[in-house]
């Protein structure tokens, strides 16, 4: 099996480390390969969503549950806490309502990871300070007017929101070159952060 | 082949190279019972020793159980044969597939032109039977075939509302649940359609009630026209323009009459005259009634999610982008109940220009849904 992307194998580790047999919902789950994971080393009992259809696919042909739907509408579906965990990867930022897709993540689940590329990177800033455009860089790599990323956000934001939505930080990881560093400065040094919650 | 109503009437007995006597009458939804009724079936690949690899495909409104044989009238491959066989994605090297008529149909399984018990052919006598019925009958195939546990139950279409029921009332009997452009309840416009097809029936003067078995003819026209209006159901408008346009029939310019002056046409009145030299007018009546009664959640109190309480089989839904008949809508209605009971569900929107039928012809993604999901 090939790696995981650092941020899902942070994820990953800690899904093993605190429930074996976990049932856990991958919203945005891309081509499985959490979920693949999951089920593979840690015995979860995994569920998927995913927007694009070839994904979708994908998933389905490699033996995973996978729904071909939309984070935005389609998590009412699923009852109060059906899993013991959710997670979002790389996803809060294409929502139209990332503070209510956190509330359904909360609401399905007992615990709800979140990954996210920081659009407050030290990198991000200099380009938009000093080149005065929409930032291009590793962890934001699309223009501005063909990116899926419609509600940029910080570290600093992300906490904001769920001290709002009363949700528990349990956990933070925090990473720049695909490597975790400390959450020291974690809102200027990380490209990616990933936070663990639960109400 | 030209059939005359009375070898329909004797199809039963012709057709069939696989037939099961089911050993007790067969209790109906109408409260009603089926004496001395038989299923038509057909086997492909072999079972194994401790029988785990059985996969039970159900078959469409029209279709049969020659799912990758030739069809003993028409001599046309069988109707899956691209999805079913030696190293296709239903894989007959690995898998026993059992495919049985349903009953009310005219291939060889008991229906309206089956013999009653009192020596006559049933006609309008037959009970109307429901989706659940048709399952019943198979059901008891199964425990004929000693088959306890099916490896997956696949279905398209009414095949599909056929593997909901199986998998609503009778949870422990399948392992894996795949449906392809079905819906969990006809509506008002499937209903609405099914009802135009029987009235085009019953206007024939050939129908006759439904006694037209041993006559001198049966209502062709009728059934034709029946068939026309549900083929149009099962295509796309992108569809029949990719395929026809305005283009016209074998000729330069419109008649000014009422030939088959288009192409679209003539390729209606094709599909409805070839459709009567397979099909009885009487099990086109029986089965449309039995879809447009089928409301899997109106059977289990009203919530479709209470309908899959019981079930921990896996589930796979697919759906056409273009299908108008059973849309994505009804195949999602279904996940969003699957969801509810925290069932393993995959569902996937599909794209393909031939409306319902899709699930039917060539299509590469889907190839890979089917053998993914059944591995």
């Amino acid at each position: 099996m090939s790696a995981l992307r650092f941020d899902l194998a942070a994820i990953a580790d800690q899904i093993g480390r605190e429930k074996k047999g976990a049932r856990v919902l991958d919203v945005g789950c891309g081509d499985g390969a959490l979920m693949a994971a999951l089920a593979a080393e840690h015995g979860a009992d995994v569920r998927g969503v995913e927007l694009d259809p070839v994904k979708v696919e994908r998933c389905v042909a490699r033996g995973l549950s996978v729904i071909q739907g939309d984070a935005n509408t389609d998590l009412a579906n699923y009852p109060d806490k059906s899993f013991d965990f959710a997670v979002l990867s790389r996803t809060l930022q294409t929502t139209n309502r990332p503070d209510q897709v956190l509330g359904e993540l909360l609401r399905v689940a007992d615990v709800a990871f979140v990954s996210f590329p920081n659009f407050a990177h030290w990198g991000t800033r200099a380009a938009l300070m000093f080149g005065g455009k929409m930032p291009v860089t590793n962890a934001l790599p699309v223009s501005w007017y063909e990116t899926e990323n419609i509600h940029h956000v910080t570290v600093e934001d992300f906490r904001a929101l769920a001290a709002e939505k009363n949700a528990k930080i349990s956990r933070e990881w925090n990473f720049a070159n695909e490597r975790a560093i400390s959450p020291l400065g974690a809102n200027w040094r990380a490209e990616y952060a990933v936070f663990q919650l639960n109400r | 082949m030209e059939c005359s109503p009375k070898s329909l009437a004797n199809m039963t007995l012709l057709l069939a190279s696989k037939t099961f006597a089911i050993p007790e009458p067969l209790p109906l939804d109408s409260g009603q019972v089926l004496e001395a009724a038989e299923i038509a079936y057909e086997t492909y690949g072999e079972l194994n020793a401790d029988r785990s690899n059985a996969i039970l495909l159900c078959h469409a409104l029209t279709g049969d159980q020659y799912v990758a044989s030739n069809h003993p009238i028409t001599g046309k491959p069988g109707w899956w044969e691209r999805m079913v066989g030696p190293g296709k994605p239903i894989d007959t090297d690995r898998f026993h597939v059992i495919c049985a008529n349903v009953i009310g149909s005219c291939m060889g399984s008991t229906g309206p032109a089956s013999i009653g018990p009192d020596g006559q052919p049933y006609g309008m006598r037959f009970p109307v039977i429901t989706i659940r019925d048709m399952m019943r009958g198979i059901v008891a195939l199964l425990d004929g075939l000693g088959i306890e546990k099916l490896h997956t139950v696949v279905g398209g279409s009414m095949g599909g509302m056929q593997a909901l029921s199986l998998a609503a009332n009778w949870p422990e009997r399948a392992e894996r649940v795949l449906v392809l452009a079905s819906t969990a309840r006809h509506s008002a416009q499937n209903i609405a359609f099914h009802e135009l097809g029987r009235q085009a029936i019953m206007a024939d003067p050939n129908w006759a009630d439904g006694a037209y078995y041993g006559g001198d003819a049966k209502p062709d026209n009728g059934l034709a026209v029946a068939r026309m209006a549900a083929h149009i159901t099962y295509l796309s408008e992108e569809g029949l323009t990719e395929k026809f346009g305005r283009r016209l029939q074998d000729r330069d310019s419109k008649s000014f009459g009422f030939e088959a002056d288009f192409q679209v046409e003539s390729y209606l009145r094709y599909q409805g005259s070839g459709f009567t030299q397979r099909f009885d007018a009487n099990s086109y009546l029986y089965i449309t009634r039995a879809m447009d009664y089928f409301d899997l959640a109106e059977e289990h109190g009203g919530k479709l999610a209470d309908a899959f309480a019981g079930t921990s089989a896996r589930f796979c839904l697919v759906s056409f982008d273009t299908d108008w008949l059973y849309p994505t809508a009804e195949s999602r209605h279904v996940v969003h109940a699957l969801n509810a009971t925290s069932a393993k569900v995959s569902f996937v929107e599909l794209s393909a220009s031939a409306g319902h039928d899709s699930f039917l012809l060539p299509h590469d993604q889907l190839d890979r849904v089917v053998r993914g999901f059944v591995e």
